[in-house]
């Protein structure tokens, strides 16, 4: 992709500042579509109707207003509030989330950056999320935000572990790191997708899912900004479009989360109908679709239930993730040698 | 090697917070995320209800001010004060009334009690319920509405009988509303009551052993949470609760220990289905003849004395000792708060826990700050 626009363009610099904001162009539509979901998701559970009037057909440009209201508030530093790290917070958040799209396969076609390390470089970067939660929450000089950030660094940094774990099962079946060729394993039919290689792949899926959602500070998992106890946790102290930069971060962790889930074991940009809708084009769709999905999952499971006490979200993840994932790892490993 | 030091966190859980039930001031001493202290700090929607009603011209007028103390069970803290004066004034109601107040009264214990489960499964997390409770207590309002005029602070419930007689398909109303209901009920608990991280957030949390709630003076769920058989409409009856057959809901400790937050959540819900059984039978046995208005005296002058009567609200226990001094303004309204008492336990069921558990506490306890400060 870089090769062809740097044909078209006169100064290299240019096509790659270009091509490192193809993420961007897919990030900020899928946010806007993905909160105006979230709202009517959670009304129609809730038995109501969720926005309806903005833009006409059941308020879809809803987000396009709140955007352009958090874009004009008044941008509110807090006095005592340590003014660097307040306001570069969120954009640590975001830019570390945003990084892992690099080595996402949209298509057969396309992939941001041909890393052969892809799957252990997103692990990595995702981490640098955690930074920008403390940072926030420290900068805030606010009591609520530091404990809020404080469970955060223990809640995101205690489930990489699963999520490691659960890729590394994905990378021992697989042989390689490489994401796009991972991707390409699964071409085929819908047989060939990782996630029905062995009945143990399907629980590394279902630990990377639930650990996925605690990374991405979703309920049951969202203690760190639990609305109902911590005013805001590490957000507290955030106004306009500050805060919505940590939102930004939340929904584009939330479809990493998933497009990760769908690369690594659900075929990625294969369609589920082997050669029917398939192609460089019809990849970007099916990865969207296969994303979207997940997010509405996630979706789901937070309008259902309720949230899980710090304590009890660090006992899930040691003392039930993580030996669950290191038992799977053992045994996927034990089928690959055997099979 | 010198000690660590560790200093011990005062945080405000503040006036302004989503999970306080009111403007409740917590002042919440930590060490990390322990609790060894939470003191509670009130005052904050004091209106002076009782010193106001010192200068009504009216006992009558009293009402609307009764209303406003616990907004969520209006027509419980009217039934309270009417009851009262009734004593003191040795008035009869007709039979029609008595039995419209059990029925207004049991449908305004079900609403107070599905906002309180909505409201306490809002601070665990669960954002759906609050919804789904709060859609079943529109049907009861409505019928509220439908009655009096008013969807929360009636009015209603005057001293000797009722500002309005019920409309004409108020019966077949509550009748819809008694079909309709069950199904709800089992609908919560399959998404509330015995969810996991549910009751992984209530169970054992919280534990008032039944000593101390007697000692402390709780009442209602909270009393009935620990174990404590104690309802006032059966151990202390009034109105005419004595003629309905309906079980008194005690905590068993079913999923954890006996007095935990579950088992003031689970009170409250199983009481609602008691409170239907009593609806069901007071419209069978509603008489439909009498006149609501006319047991209401014209003037309200009671000799000098002193009257003190309870009643059993969806928050507790709530007692009205009632001064006069021969005029027709009261001498003093004084009105004895469940809720106040609660508040006071708080302190004593939060040490140790952590800081999620003292908002499932406090939502287990279900204060409502306008009966506690009045």
């Amino acid at each position: 992709m870089v090769e062809i626009l740097q044909e078209y363009l006169p100064f290299p610099i240019m096509a790659f500042a270009i091509h490192a904001s193809i993420p961007l162009i897919i990030i900020l539509p899928y946010a806007l579509v993905a909160i105006w979901l979230e709202r009517k998701v959670s009304a129609h559970m809730q038995d109501r109707l969720g926005p309806m009037r903005v833009g006409g057909w059941h308020g879809w440009a809803q987000t396009i207003a709140d955007m352009v209201k958090l874009l004009q508030k008044e941008d509110i530093v807090p006095r005592n509030a340590d003014r660097f790290l307040f306001k570069f917070g969120p954009y640590v958040a975001f830019m570390a989330s945003y990084g892992a799209f690099a080595v996402i396969p949209f298509s057969s076609e396309y992939v941001g950056a041909h890393l052969d390390v892809g799957a252990l470089y997103v692990v990595a970067i995702t981490s640098l999320v955690t930074l920008g939660i403390l940072m926030g929450g420290w900068a805030s000089n606010n009591k609520w935000s530091l404990l809020g950030a404080m469970r955060t660094a223990a809640q995101i940094v205690s489930y990489e572990i699963p999520t490691v774990v659960a890729v590394l099962s994905v990378v021992v079946a697989a042989g390689t790191l490489n994401l796009m060729t991972i991707s390409e394993m699964q071409s085929g039919s819908i047989f060939n997708w990782l996630v029905f290689h062995s009945p143990f792949m399907f629980l590394a899926f279902i630990l990377f899912f639930i650990a996925g959602i605690a990374e991405s500070n979703r309920n049951p998992f969202d203690l760190p900004e639990s609305e109902s106890e911590l005013v805001g946790g590490f957000q507290t102290e955030y106004s306009g479009m500050r805060w919505g930069i940590y939102m930004l971060t939340e929904y584009a962790d939330m479809f990493l989360v998933s497009l990760l889930a769908s690369v690594l074991f659900l075929g990625a940009w294969n369609s589920p109908f082997g050669e029917f809708m398939s192609g460089p084009i019809w990849g970007v769709f099916w990865m969207i679709v296969k994303g979207m999905f997940f997010v509405f999952v996630m979706m789901w499971l937070r309008w259902t239930l309720p949230r899980l006490r710090v304590d009890q979200l660090m006992d899930v993840c040691w003392k039930y993730l993580i030996p669950f994932a290191f038992i799977n790892l053992v045994l996927i490993a034990l089928w690959e040698m055997i099979f | 090697m010198p000690e660590l030091r560790t200093e011990e966190m005062v945080i405000n859980m503040g006036p302004q917070h989503p999970s306080t039930h009111g403007v409740l001031r917590v002042e919440l001493v930590l060490d990390g995320e322990i609790v060894v202290d939470a003191i509670p700090h009130i005052g904050y929607l004091h209106r002076c209800f009782e010193k106001h009603s010192e200068s009504m011209n009216d006992y009558q007028q009293v009402i609307p001010y009764v209303d406003r103390m616990d907004y969520v069970a209006a027509i419980s803290n009217e039934l309270g004060y009417a009851i009262a004066m009734e004593r003191m004034l040795d008035i009869q109601v007709p039979e029609r009334v008595e039995y419209i107040r059990v029925i207004f009264a049991e449908l305004q214990r079900i609403a107070s009690h599905l906002l309180a489960l909505g409201t306490y499964g809002l601070d665990i997390g669960a954002f759906t319920p609050f919804l789904h409770c709060f859609r079943e207590r529109e049907r009861i309002l409505d019928i509220f509405e439908s009655t009096c005029g008013a969807r929360l602070l009636y009015n209603y419930i005057w001293v000797g009988g009722l500002s309005h007689d019920v409309p004409d398909n108020f019966k077949n109303k509550v009748r819809d509303f008694i079909k309709y209901f069950p199904p709800k009920i089992k609908g919560y608990n399959d998404l509330l009551s015995y969810n996991k991280i549910f009751i992984d957030r209530t169970a054992d949390v919280g534990v008032l052993p039944a000593d101390v709630a007697v000692n402390c003076g709780a009442s209602g769920p909270v009393l009935r949470g620990s174990g404590v058989e104690w309802d006032l409409r059966r151990h202390d009856p009034y109105s005419i609760y004595d003629r309905f057959d309906f079980d008194i809901v005690v905590g068993k400790g079913e999923m954890g220990t006996v007095g935990d937050c579950w088992d003031r959540y689970i009170v409250r819900v199983r009481e609602m289905e008691q409170s239907l059984r009593i609806i069901e039978q007071a419209v069978e046995q509603m008489p439909d003849e009498g006149d609501v208005k006319e047991a209401i005296p014209k003037r309200i002058r009671p000799d000098a004395g002193e009257v003190y009567a309870r009643t059993e609200t969806p928050r507790g226990d709530l007692g009205y000792y009632i001064i006069s001094d021969g005029s027709m303004s009261p001498y003093r309204v004084k009105a004895r708060s469940p809720c106040f008492v609660h508040t006071g336990l708080i302190p004593t069921i939060s040490r140790g826990a952590m800081v999620a558990d003292v908002v499932a506490i406090i939502g287990s306890v279900d204060i409502v700050l306008g009966e506690v400060d009045r």
